[in-house]
């Protein structure tokens, strides 16, 4: 068992200062499980968000559309080039803040985004969006003049092509950038203690600040983390080989 | 923006704090990275483990985990790091890991026959390295090096999270303090975007020069 004095044996004989007692952790298991549990809802629901902000955006590049595709090239450079801590600052401090006190616009924001989860998930949705608008553009490039010919020849109309031949085609080519994206997001949550969303990194970030107990805190994390993204990619590696295309 | 403008000194303050803790990274990263890539490919079968579980492990972990573990880690055990020291040490192995494997991609897709021609040549591992294998390889990372430098430079903002006065702190305390927050916000966008392009743009020239000295 754990003992209240248990030491790292990194040298016999020699007093360590610091003491590992991971019994701070193990007390409070649920706060990780629960953090666990929460990171991947919320890398999830980015995704999801993520993933249509992506294809709008690459559909509206590839339109021909001059204006829909600089603003498409705004979003995905100014995103691109800038830290996700800003972009969360942005939409968790700065945006109830851009509106008069009392006034509709702060009253629609704090209904829309109420919690710091929710805040947090609202920017890594919009921070994902451009790096899947790349993933998804280089996934329209990727399919083949011909068979766009093809369809065009039996006359179908703009949106047919896109959600009947490009679409499809476009998947297969994405599916394994897609599940890089999914676990860089997982990972990107770590941040989201900052501003108080109650995810993994706010358990370690809470054994820490509780307990004073920094490394145990963050080494679980790091562990649980690292575990999880490891099981995540093994998983959908296995699911991507089974997939029987029928196209 | 006014308000912006008047506190432009703090905010000064923490973009040196930026910039330094940038160049130190990149190069201390680079240098790292470039050896343990090597040691990656070139190693005997116990250094290839050893590197492999550390770039697995640093890759597989978020940047935040490394900042805290070795911000507080080394210091619990009587190695006395100054808090810059620690974002610049978290920062570095950090980078180095994915540096390493830039280069054990740029030098893979290097053919095997350069390396063979070099040795029946009867060169050293070094003059190898040096003298053949990177001035090939160098063109080929120059691209992901770039976006890791741009990467870089945007975790540097990671280091307000263990109260260091980065940019990014500097700004969230003026913003905090004068109650404006979008036109900080704003004026934070724009230094970085102009950073990171400045520094993708130097990167593509770069990239294109070396390309230039291959062909001819």
């Amino acid at each position: 068992m754990l003992s209240e004095h248990m030491q790292l044996p990194l040298l016999i004989g020699l007093r360590l200062p610091y003491q590992l007692r991971w019994n701070y952790v193990l007390d409070h298991k649920d706060w990780f499980i629960d953090g666990l549990i929460l990171a991947l809802w919320i890398s999830v629901i980015a995704l999801l968000i993520g993933c249509v902000i992506g294809l709008i955006c690459a559909f509206a590049r590839s339109s021909g559309n001059r204006v829909l595709a600089t603003a498409v090239t705004i979003y995905v450079e100014l995103i691109r080039n800038i830290p996700l801590l800003l972009i969360v600052f942005i939409f968790y401090f700065g945006l109830p803040q851009a509106f008069e006190r009392g006034s509709q616009g702060r009253e629609f924001v704090l209904t829309l985004l109420p919690t710091p989860e929710r805040t947090f998930t609202v920017a890594l949705a919009i921070y994902a969006g451009a790096y899947l608008t790349e993933i998804f553009g280089s996934g329209i490039l990727s399919v083949n003049r011909r068979y766009l010919d093809a369809g065009r020849s039996l006359g179908m109309s703009r949106f047919q092509l896109a959600r009947y031949i490009t679409a499809p085609i476009m998947f297969r080519t994405v599916l394994p950038s897609l599940s890089n994206t999914f676990i860089s997001l997982f990972k990107d949550t770590g941040v989201a203690f900052f501003i108080g969303s109650r995810d993994l990194s706010f358990a370690a970030n809470k054994v820490n600040t509780d307990f004073f107990r920094p490394i145990e805190g963050w080494a679980a994390a790091g562990l649980l983390y690292f575990t999880t993204a490891w099981v995540i990619a093994l998983t959908l590696r296995f699911a991507e080989s089974r997939i029987r295309w029928n196209v | 923006m006014d308000v912006v403008w008047e506190n432009r000194a703090l905010l000064w303050i923490g973009l040196k704090y930026t910039f330094k803790l940038f160049a130190v990274v990149v190069v201390l990263g680079t240098v790292l990275g470039t050896l343990f890539g090597i040691g990656l490919l070139y190693g005997n079968k116990v250094i290839r483990a050893v590197l492999r579980a550390y770039v697995d492990v640093l890759r597989g972990i978020p940047l935040i985990v490394t900042i805290f573990l070795v911000f507080y880690g080394p210091v619990a055990y009587g190695v006395d790091l100054s808090p810059f020291q620690s974002i610049v040490m978290a920062l570095s192995v950090f980078s180095a890991a994915h540096m390493a494997e830039i280069v054990r991609g740029g030098i893979s897709s290097i053919p095997a026959g350069q390396m063979d021609a070099a040795k029946s040549l009867g060169l050293t591992f070094r003059q190898r390295i040096l003298g053949v294998i990177m001035p090939q390889a160098a063109p080929i990372m120059m691209g992901p090096w770039t976006n890791l430098a741009v990467d870089i430079f945007k975790s540097t903002s990671l280091a307000i999270l263990v109260s260091q006065a980065d940019f990014l702190f500097s700004v969230q305390k003026r913003a905090t303090a004068k109650g404006h927050y979008m036109e900080f916000y704003i004026a934070a966008i724009i230094v970085y975007f102009t950073c990171c392009f400045v520094i993708s743009r130097a990167g593509a020239w770069a990239t294109r020069r070396m390309r230039v000295g291959i062909a001819s």
